[in-house]
C-alpha cells in the first residue's frame, strides 16, 4: 500500500471496489469505521455482489465482474468534465503536461487497439514522448496542445459515457453517476479519498490496467501522497508484501531490481539496461543508482568469495522473453519439463487457476517434496479424486514445517510494516522452521556439488550462509542474522561523506550496519540483501523489534512501532502532499511541514527544498507520476476488454473484444489439450452465468491452516454457490440444495446460497446471471474420503474440492496472474439436466 | 462497582465473527460437525458448546433497498431473571458487582426450569452432562477486570463493556445519529437487560427475534409464593423438585428434547 491500515481513518471518501475488507480484512474496519464516525467520511461499495462490506457501506453500486475500467474509465470522463480535479497537482506532479508522438492512435479511432500492434505485440514506438534538441520531453503546461497527455486522456474517456457504461457494467445509470459524484468530491485540496482493492482487481486479464485506472483518477483528484489517500493494495496474505519485497517473483531480485536475461553477458551490462536515464534536469532519479543497490545484493549473496563481476555471473537468468509465472511453470509440468519440484508453504493443487490440469501436472514428475503443517490436496494429490495412485509415478515427501507461532522471524504487511514475531511455543513433533530445513537442504547440496562437482557448482559452493551455528547433526538457522545481512553491512574500514549532509564525515569499521541505502556503493565495499530494507538492522538493533506508540504526528503515523520500508516512512510520494512551494494542500491533514530548515513529520519522499522544483515522484526517471503510461505491454491509458471468457458477443466499446496481448493457451503449440475456453468468439449456451470467486473471514487461503481448525470450520464447513432469487428460481434450485458448478474444464458440487444480495445483471438489455463461490475448499477434509490409518481425520469435516477447477489458464498481459475472478459456468440442481 | 452492561452496535458489526470464535476460545468449547445448509449462519442457532451466533439476515425494506443484518444472540443477563428465579439450586445467579447473570456449573442439576422460563430460549441443555449452558459473560474475565473475551475480539467496536449509565447515553446517542428506523432493544423490558442491542432496523425486522419477551407468568407466581415458601421449607433441591413437579409432573428423560439438541448439533 501507498499509505498504510490506519490511515484509512483519515480518508473522506472510502471506495472499497476489488475487495470486500469487512470479510477479508477485519481489522481494516476498525480504521473505517473511525474516518465514518469521527470524520462523517462516506463509504462506497462496488461488487458485483452484495457483500458484508457493502452491508456497511453508505452507498452500493453493483457491477458486472470484469467491467471495472468501464466503470472507472466513467468517472475519470465524469471528473474531466466537471473539472474536479485538483489543477496545480495535475500540472506539476504528473505527466499531463508531456507531449506524446502525433502518431499515436488511440483505441478510439483505432478498431480499439493502441498503434503498433503486430502479432498480439505492441511496438511502443508511437506511444513516445516529444522531445527537444537536448533530449527534453517537450511540455504544454496549459494542458492544451492536443498531444498533450491531458488532451489525450480527455480524448480516450470521452467515450466512456454513463450510458455505455451503464450498457457494459449493468450499474444502473443513476448509481453510476452517485459513486461519480461522491468519490469526485475528493479533488479539493482539503479532501482525501482512499481506494480498497485486492485480487478482485488484480485476477482479470485487465488486471494491472484496473489498477492503473484508479492510479489516473487519484492523480487526477491529488490524493496521491497524502494522508486518507492512496491506492490500498490490500494484501491477500500476511506476509505477501514480504515475499515480493524479497524477490520471491521470477522477474525481479529482492528490492525490486529486475532480473537479468541471459543476453545481459556481464554486470556492467546489466547496469546499464536496468539503469533508468533521464534528461529532466529537477528531477531525483532514484533508480540512477541501481548499481549499487544490484552490487550490495550480489555481495550479501556471494560476499567476498567471488568479485562483483563473478557473482553477476554465478546468478541464475533468464531466457529473454521467457515467462516463467505460476501458469507457466505448470504449463511446463503437465509437458513434462520438469523432474521435481518443492511445494513450500503453498497448495497448488487447490491455489492455482485450472486444478485439473495442475493435478495432472503433478503426476508427470519424478518427484515432489510437499512443505506444510497438514498433508494437503498438493502431497496427496496421487490419491484424490479422479487419480489411480497405482499409474502415478510421483515420489512425494513430506516434510512438516513449524507454523509462524513456533518460530520467530518478521512478517511484512500491506503497510509494508515490517514487524518482528517472537516464538511462542516449540515446533510440535519432527517439525522445524523453514530455516533449519532450508539450511539442511543447501548444506546437504552444497556438500554434493563439492563431491560430485555438476554444472554451475559454484553457484551454490561459493554462497555465504551465515546465518546460525551447527549444534550437532543439525543446523539452526537464526533469524536475526539473516535480518542484519537484509539491512546490510559494511565490507571494509569506510570513511565517508554523509550522502545528505555535504562536509560531515563518518567512519565505518569492517562488519558495521549500513546506516541507509544512500549509503550503499557500487564498488563491493558495502552488502544488502534487499536495498529497501537498509536501515531496519542498525545501532539501535533491530527495528522491527519496537513497540514504541509514541504519535506526534496526529495522523497516526506511529513512527515507533516496529519499521516500514523504505527509511521508517509511513506514507510513500509524501512530497506530493506539499504544493511546489512546499506548503501542505491539507494543513489540517499535514503529512510533511517544512519547519524553516528542515522536513518535519514523517519522512519526507522525494521533497526538495520547498520552491526547489524538484519533482516528488522520484521513483520516475521523469519525476512525476503517470497518467500516460507507455511502460506497460498493453497500452498507455486502460481500455475496457472483455474478460476472455464473458457473456456478451461483443465488446460494446470497440470492436477489439479482449486485451490484444495476452497470451492464449488454446493457441497451437502454446498451451496443452487441457486449456480450453468457453464463449470466447460467441456465447457457449452450455455455459451461460459469469462465475467468480471469493473468500469468507473463517478461511484463509486454500484452507490448509484453517480447515483443520475445528472452529473455523464449524463457521463455514464447506463450499457453496451464491446465486440470486431469479437464476434459482429459473433453475429450480432453493437455498441448501446440493448443486453441480461446471466450466469448460471441470465440475464442483457446492450448496445453493439463494439470496437478494446477488441481482441480475441488464447488460445492454439482455439478463445476465453471476454466480459466486469460496476458493478455500479441498477434498483433504471431506468426510467422505478414503483415511488410511496413519492419516489425520480432521475433528469437523469441511465438505467440497476446489473453486479453481473451475477456473482458466488465462491471465494477466503484464503479470500472468489468472484471471480467476470471471469465467464463465452453468449451475444445476445435483441429480437435475 | 457499578452496574455494567454489554452493547451490541449492529450498525458497526461486520459479521466477521472473531466474537464467535473468541467465545468458543474462551470458555474452551468444542466445535460440533455442522453443514452447509444455504446460509453464513453455522451453527444454526445457540448451543451447549455455543453461547452466540451471529445471525445472518438478507432483507429487502419497503423501499426495495437490499440489506444484510446481523444480529449477536446471546444470553441477554435480565435485571429480572426468569432463570435465576426458577433456578432451584443456585446455579443461576446474579453477578453481585455487575447484576450480569452468572452460572456456577456444578451447582446445575439439570432440571431444565430455566430453558423453559427464559422469554429468549436461551439456555441449552446438554443430555450428556445433564446440565444447562449459557454465555455468563466471562466472569472469568470481568471480575479481573477484563473485557468478555467477544468484546475484546471485536475489531470495529460494535461491541462494548462498560457502566450501564455510559453504555445506555452512548447507545441513545448512536440512535440518534442513525435516524428514525434505527432502534434499542432490550431496554424496555424485563427489567432492562445487561445485553443490549443498537439495530439499524426496527427489531421486529429481525428474524427470531423475541418481539414481546415477558417473564411467564408461571414464574412470576413462583417468585412471589412458592419459592420463598419451598425455601424455607427445605432449601433449593427440593423447591424444584416441586415447582417441577407442580408444573410439568415428576422429571423424567424426555427423548423429544434430547433427539432436537442433536439435531442442532448436527446443524440440520
Amino acid at each position: 500500500m501507498t499509505n498504510h491500515w490506519n490511515d484509512f481513518k483519515n480518508s473522506d471518501v472510502i471506495l472499497i471496489m476489488g475487495s470486500n475488507p469487512a470479510s477479508n480484512h477485519p481489522i481494516s474496519f476498525k480504521w473505517i469505521q473511525e474516518a465514518i464516525d469521527k470524520r462523517g467520511a462516506k463509504l462506497i461499495c462496488v461488487d458485483p455482489r452484495f457483500t458484508q462490506s457493502a452491508a456497511k457501506a453508505h452507498l452500493y453500486a453493483p457491477l458486472r465482474s470484469g467491467t471495472d475500467i468501464a466503470f472507472l474509465g466513467g468517472m475519470i470522463k465524469y471528473i474531466l468534465e466537471k473539472n474536479l480535479i485538483q489543477h496545480e497537482y495535475v500540472v506539476s506532479y504528473t505527466n499531463a503536461s508531456f507531449l506524446v508522438n502525433p502518431a499515436l492512435k488511440m483505441p478510439g479511432e483505432n478498431k480499439g487497439v493502441f498503434s503498433g500492434l503486430t502479432d498480439g505485440k505492441y511496438e511502443k514506438d508511437t506511444w513516445a514522448y516529444q522531445v527537444d534538441a537536448e533530449g527534453v520531453i517537450k511540455k504544454d503546461k496549459t494542458l492544451t496542445d492536443p498531444n498533450c497527455v491531458f488532451q489525450l486522456l480527455k480524448k480516450h474517456y470521452s467515450r466512456y459515457t454513463p450510458e455505455l457504461v451503464s450498457r457494459i457494467t449493468g450499474t444502473p445509470k443513476d448509481k453510476l453517476l452517485e459513486v461519480y459524484k461522491i468519490y469526485g468530491s475528493t479533488g479539493k485540496p482539503d479532501k482525501a479519498g482512499v481506494e480498497l482493492y485486492a485480487m478482485g482487481w488484480t485476477q482479470h486479464t485487465v488486471g494491472v490496467q484496473n489498477i492503473r485506472t484508479m492510479c489516473i483518477i487519484q492523480l487526477l483528484l491529488g490524493n496521491m501522497g497524502i494522508a486518507g489517500g492512496g491506492v490500498a493494495a490490500m494484501r491477500g496474505e500476511s506476509n505477501v508484501q514480504g515475499s515480493t519485497d524479497h524477490g520471491l517473483l521470477f522477474h525481479i531480485w529482492p528490492g525490486y531490481l529486475g532480473a537479468p536475461t541471459a543476453s545481459m553477458k556481464t554486470l556492467k551490462d546489466f547496469n546499464e539496461k536496468r539503469t533508468p536515464k533521464t534528461k529532466e534536469k529537477n528531477s531525483l532519479n532514484w533508480w540512477k543508482n541501481t548499481p549499487k543497490y544490484v552490487a550490495s545484493f550480489l555481495r550479501s549473496m556471494y560476499g567476498t568469495n567471488a568479485t562483483l563481476e563473478e557473482a553477476y555471473q554465478l546468478m541464475p537468468k533468464l531466457d529473454d522473453g521467457a515467462n516463467y509465472s505460476w501458469l507457466t511453470i505448470f504449463d511446463q509440468m503437465y509437458k513434462g519439463k520438469f523432474t521435481g519440484f518443492f511445494a513450500w508453504g503453498m497448495n497448488p493443487a487447490c491455489s492455482g487457476a485450472h486444478s485439473n490440469k495442475t493435478r495432472q501436472a503433478m503426476t508427470k514428475l519424478d518427484w515432489m517434496v510437499n512443505v506444510n503443517l497438514f498433508d494437503n490436496e498438493t502431497g496427496s494429490f496421487w490419491r484424490g479424486p479422479g487419480m489411480d495412485p497405482a499409474k502415478v509415478k510421483t515420489e512425494v515427501f513430506m516434510l512438516p514445517c513449524a507454523s509462524s507461532i513456533e518460530k520467530e522471524g518478521s512478517i511484512a504487511n500491506s503497510s509494508r510494516l515490517m514487524q518482528w514475531r517472537y516464538k511462542a511455543i516449540s515446533p510440535v513433533g519432527l517439525s522445524k522452521p523453514d530455516g533449519d530445513i532450508m539450511s539442511e537442504l543447501y548444506f546437504k547440496t552444497r556438500d554434493l556439488y563439492v563431491k560430485q562437482g555438476g554444472p554451475g557448482k559454484e553457484a551454490l559452493t561459493k554462497l555465504t550462509w551465515p546465518y546460525g551455528k551447527q549444534v550437532g547433526h543439525e543446523f539452526h538457522y537464526e533469524p536475526r542474522k539473516v535480518a542484519a545481512e537484509i539491512n546490510g553491512v559494511f565490507l571494509e574500514n569506510k570513511r565517508m561523506e554523509n550522502p545528505t549532509k555535504k562536509g560531515e564525515f563518518k567512519e565505518f569499521k569492517k562488519g558495521d550496519p549500513v546506516p541507509t541505502f544512500a549509503w550503499l556503493q557500487d564498488d563491493g565495499s558495502t552488502s544488502s540483501g534487499c536495498w529497501v530494507y537498509c536501515g531496519s538492522v542498525g545501532e539501535k538493533g533491530n527495528l522491527a523489534m519496537r513497540r514504541g506508540t509514541k504519535d506526534t504526528s496526529g495522523i497516526g503515523l506511529y513512527p515507533e512501532w516496529a519499521w516500514c520500508w523504505p527509511i521508517n516512512r509511513r506514507i510513500i510520494y509524501n512530497g506530493a502532499s506539499v504544493d511546489p512551494s512546499g506548503k501542505p494542500w491539507d494543513p489540517k491533514r499535514a503529512v510533511i511541514k517544512w519547519d524553516g530548515e528542515k522536513w518535519a513529520g514523517d519522512v519526507p519522499d522525494g521533497a526538495g527544498n520547498p520552491g526547489a522544483g524538484r519533482p516528488p515522484f522520484i521513483m520516475k526517471p521523469d519525476g512525476v507520476a503517470s497518467l500516460f503510461g507507455p511502460g506497460l505491454t498493453d497500452g498507455p491509458f486502460p481500455e475496457h476488454y472483455e474478460p476472455l471468457e464473458c457473456p456478451v458477443e461483443k465488446n460494446l466499446m470497440s470492436p477489439q473484444k479482449n486485451n490484444p496481448v495476452i497470451k492464449r493457451f488454446d493457441a497451437s503449440g502454446v498451451g496443452s489439450d487441457m486449456d480450453v475456453y468457453s464463449g470466447v468468439a460467441s456465447c457457449d449456451p452450455r455455459f451461460p452465468f459469469i462465475g467468480t470467486t471469493y473468500r469468507v473471514s473463517e478461511h484463509w487461503q486454500t484452507g490448509v491452516l484453517t480447515r483443520w481448525c475445528p472452529w473455523l470450520a464449524e463457521m463455514q464447513p464447506g463450499m457453496f454457490v451464491e446465486m440470486s432469487q431469479e437464476l434459482a428460481k429459473e433453475r429450480g434450485i432453493v437455498s441448501g440444495d446440493k448443486c453441480v458448478v461446471k466450466s469448460a474444464r471441470g465440475e464442483v458440487e457446492a450448496t445453493a446460497i439463494v439470496t437478494p444480495r446477488f441481482k441480475p445483471f441488464n447488460i445492454d438489455g439482455n439478463t445476465i446471471h453471476e454466480i459466486g463461490i469460496p476458493w478455500h475448499y479441498g477434498w483433504i477434509t471431506t468426510a467422505d474420503r478414503k483415511y488410511n490409518p496413519n492419516d489425520k481425520k480432521p475433528e469437523v469435516n469441511t465438505f467440497g474440492d476446489a473453486a479453481n477447477i473451475l477456473t482458466s489458464t488465462i491471465g494477466d498481459a503484464n503479470t500472468m496472474i489468472p484471471e480467476s475472478k470471471a469465467f464463465m459456468v452453468n449451475v444445476v440442481k445435483k441429480g437435475g439436466k | 462497582m457499578a452496574e455494567k452492561i454489554k452493547l451490541y452496535d449492529g450498525s458497526k458489526c461486520t459479521a466477521c465473527r472473531g466474537c464467535q470464535l473468541a467465545c468458543k476460545q474462551w470458555n474452551g468449547m468444542k466445535a460440533g460437525q455442522t453443514l452447509q445448509t444455504g446460509t453464513y449462519q453455522n451453527p444454526p442457532s445457540l448451543q451447549p458448546n455455543t453461547y452466540m451466533i451471529i445471525h445472518f439476515q438478507d432483507y429487502v425494506d419497503p423501499k426495495g433497498e437490499v440489506k444484510w443484518l446481523f444480529r449477536k444472540e446471546a444470553c441477554m443477563h435480565c435485571t429480572d431473571a426468569a432463570c435465576v428465579t426458577v433456578c432451584p439450586s443456585g446455579a443461576l445467579y446474579y453477578n453481585k458487582d455487575f447484576k450480569t447473570v452468572g452460572m456456577d456449573r456444578e451447582k446445575c442439576i439439570g432440571c431444565k426450569e430455566c430453558v423453559a422460563a427464559c422469554p429468549f430460549e436461551v439456555p441449552r441443555y446438554d443430555a450428556k452432562t445433564d446440565k444447562v449452558y449459557k454465555c455468563d459473560m466471562c466472569e472469568s474475565r470481568i471480575s479481573n477486570k477484563l473485557d468478555p473475551a467477544c468484546v475484546k475480539a471485536c475489531p470495529t467496536g460494535a461491541l462494548k463493556w462498560g457502566d450501564k449509565e455510559d453504555i445506555m447515553n452512548a447507545a441513545a446517542k448512536r440512535k440518534e445519529h442513525l435516524g428514525v428506523v434505527a432502534s434499542t432493544y432490550g431496554d424496555k423490558f424485563v427489567g432492562g437487560t445487561h445485553f443490549m442491542y443498537l439495530l439499524k432496523e426496527q427489531p421486529d425486522v429481525y428474524d427470531g427475534i423475541k418481539k414481546n419477551p415477558k417473564v411467564p407468568l408461571s414464574v412470576t407466581l413462583w417468585k412471589k409464593w412458592v419459592k420463598p415458601l419451598s425455601l424455607l421449607a427445605a432449601g433449593g433441591v427440593i423447591g424444584g423438585s416441586f415447582l417441577h413437579y407442580v408444573l410439568h409432573g415428576p422429571k423424567r428423560p424426555d427423548p423429544e428434547n434430547i433427539a432436537q439438541d442433536e439435531k442442532k448439533q448436527g446443524g440440520a
